[in-house]
C-alpha cells in the first residue's frame, strides 16, 4: 500500500470520537425532529422531487421486462380471459341496472330525509410502482400523486374491500400504508349484527388484529367486516376484513380476535384511490368529561 | 487467490469513488420486492465499508453520514435512520481497519458481516424505539448475503487499482540509439 498516514503531529483535523459524536449526534436530533415532532415532511417533500425521477427511471427496465412477458401471453388464455370477461360484464351489468334503480331511490329517500349526500365518490385509477424499502413498514408506492389530485388522507381500495391510506403525496407518486401496517386503525362494523369495532394492523401480512373487544362480544369466526365510516375518512360500507379467529379466554377482559383482510392488500397491481370524504357535517363538539371526584381519603 | 497482502495498488481517483457510490445508490432504488428485497444487501453500506478500508482519506464519517441521509430519504424512512447507522458503523471500521487490512478478502468476509450486522441492529434499535413492529429474523439476511458479496466486490473494485501504469519507453529508446 502506498497509502501513506501522516504522523501525529501533523494537524489532521478534529479527532475520530469528536467526530462520532457530532454526527450521530446530528442523526439523533433529526430522527427526534422527524419522528416526533414531525416537523421535516415538507422538506422530504422537496427532496422527493430531486429522487422521484432516479427511481422511476430504476423503475423503466423492471417495468419494460414485465411488458415484454405480456406481449409473449398464450393465445389461448387470452380467448378464454375474454370469454371470461364477457360473462362477467353482462353479469355486472345486470346488476348495474338494478344499482341505478336502487341508486335512484336512495337519493330520493335521501331528499325525502333532507339528508344530504354523504360523500362525492372522484375515484383515481392508480398503478403499484413498487413496495416501499422499508423493512419495518407496510407501504406502497403507486404512480399517483398531487399532479393527479391525490391527497394525503385519501382512502386505497381495490375492487374487494380497503388496502389502505394515502400517507405521503409528491408530485408524481405518492405512499400508501397499507392497513396491515403496524400504525393503521381502521373502524369497522360487523355486517351481521351492526357492532362497531376497531380493527389495528399488525405489522405481519395477512392478518389484523381486533382488541378492546369484550369477552362476551357477539362476535363469530367468517364475521365479515366493513367500514362503519364514522371517523369521516373511511366511507362507509367498504369491505375490510373477516374474522378468522376469536379465542376467548376468561383469564383476559378482552377476547383475542384475528381477522385476515378481504382485498389482494398484497396482491393487486392496480388500485383505486377514493376521493375524499366531502359534505360531511362538522363533528358535534363532545360534552366536556365530567371529571369523577378522585380525592384520597 | 486475490489477497490484501501489500500489493503495489494505485490509489482510485477520486471520481470513480463517486461513480460507484452513485451507482449503489441506484442499485438500492431498484424497485425489489417481496424476498429479494428482504434478502438484498445494502450496496452503498458494502461500498462504504470498501472505500474506508482502502482509501480513508476520501471517505469518512461525513460521507456514511449524508449518503445515510440520502438513503433515508429514498426509502421514506425516519430521517437520520440510516446516516446514524452508517455513522457508527463506519467509525468501528475506521478503528478496526489496521487489523482487516491483514486478512485476505476471503477473511475480511466476518468482519464485513460482524460490521453490516451492527448496522442494521442499530436501524432495528432505532425503529423499534419510535413504535415500529420487528419485522422477523429474515431482517438480519442482507447482512450474511453482503458478507457473501464482500470477497467477488473486492476483487472487481481492485482490478481497476491494478491497471498497470503506461509503460515509460524512455530506456528502450535509449538503449536501442
Amino acid at each position: 500500500m502506498i497509502d501513506v498516514e501522516p504522523p501525529p503531529f501533523f494537524k489532521r483535523g478534529l479527532p475520530p470520537t469528536v467526530r462520532l459524536a457530532i454526527f450521530s449526534g446530528l442523526a439523533l436530533i433529526l430522527m427526534v425532529v422527524d419522528g416526533h415532532f414531525h416537523y421535516l415532511n415538507t422538506l422530504r417533500n422537496a427532496l422527493a422531487i430531486v429522487i422521484n425521477p432516479l427511481q422511476h427511471g430504476m423503475n423503466a427496465p423492471v417495468r419494460l421486462s414485465s411488458k415484454v412477458g405480456d406481449f409473449f401471453v398464450a393465445q389461448g388464455r387470452l380467448k378464454s380471459e375474454n370469454a371470461d370477461l364477457k360473462e362477467m360484464q353482462l353479469l355486472l351489468g345486470g346488476k348495474m341496472l338494478q344499482f341505478q334503480a336502487l341508486q335512484a331511490e336512495n337519493a330520493q329517500l335521501r331528499k325525502l330525509l333532507n339528508a344530504k349526500a354523504r360523500y362525492t365518490q372522484r375515484t383515481t385509477l392508480a398503478e403499484i410502482l413498487y413496495a416501499g424499502r422499508d423493512p419495518f413498514a407496510r407501504k406502497i408506492i403507486v404512480d399517483r400523486g398531487s399532479l393527479h389530485g391525490v391527497l394525503a388522507g385519501q382512502v386505497v381500495a381495490d375492487n374487494i374491500g380497503v388496502i389502505g391510506q394515502v400517507t405521503r403525496v409528491s408530485p408524481a407518486v405518492s405512499e400508501v400504508t397499507l392497513i396491515t401496517d403496524k400504525e393503521q386503525v381502521v373502524p369497522v362494523q360487523i355486517v351481521r349484527n351492526g357492532l362497531r369495532a376497531v380493527v389495528f394492523g399488525n405489522g405481519e401480512s395477512g392478518t389484523l388484529d381486533m382488541p378492546f373487544m369484550s369477552f362476551s362480544a357477539d362476535i363469530q369466526p367468517g364475521d365479515q367486516l366493513v367500514t362503519s365510516g364514522i371517523d369521516g375518512v373511511y366511507p362507509p360500507g367498504l369491505p375490510v376484513a373477516v374474522v378468522s379467529k376469536v379465542e376467548r379466554n376468561a383469564a383476559y377482559l378482552f377476547a383475542k380476535i384475528a381477522c385476515m383482510p378481504s382485498a389482494g392488500v398484497d396482491r393487486q397491481r392496480q388500485l383505486l384511490i377514493l376521493g375524499a370524504v366531502q359534505n360531511e357535517p362538522a363533528p358535534a363538539r363532545l360534552p366536556e368529561p365530567i371529571k369523577a371526584p378522585h380525592g384520597k381519603r | 487467490m486475490a489477497s490484501a497482502k501489500p500489493t503495489l495498488t494505485r490509489p482510485a481517483s477520486a471520481r470513480f469513488v463517486l461513480v460507484t457510490l452513485l451507482l449503489a445508490l441506484l442499485i438500492n432504488l431498484l424497485p425489489w420486492s417481496g424476498l429479494a428485497k428482504q434478502l438484498w444487501p445494502d450496496c452503498i453500506a458494502l461500498l462504504l465499508l470498501y472505500w474506508v478500508i482502502h482509501q480513508p482519506r476520501e471517505i469518512g464519517l461525513g460521507a456514511a453520514w449524508f449518503l445515510g441521509l440520502l438513503m433515508d430519504i429514498a426509502d421514506g424512512v425516519l430521517f437520520g435512520q440510516h446516516a446514524l447507522a452508517y455513522t457508527l458503523m463506519i467509525f468501528l471500521t475506521q478503528i478496526l481497519r489496521p487489523r482487516i487490512q491483514m486478512f485476505s478478502f476471503w477473511q475480511q468476509t466476518l468482519y464485513i458481516f460482524g460490521l453490516l450486522l451492527i448496522s442494521l441492529v442499530v436501524m432495528l434499535v432505532t425503529r423499534l424505539a419510535f413504535g415500529a413492529a420487528f419485522p422477523g429474523p429474515l431482517y438480519f439476511a442482507s447482512s450474511i448475503l453482503g458478507a457473501l458479496l464482500w470477497p467477488s466486490l473486492s476483487m472487481v473494485l481492485r482490478l481497476r487499482q491494478h491497471r498497470k501504469p503506461r509503460t515509460d519507453d524512455t530506456f528502450t529508446k535509449l538503449t536501442n540509439k
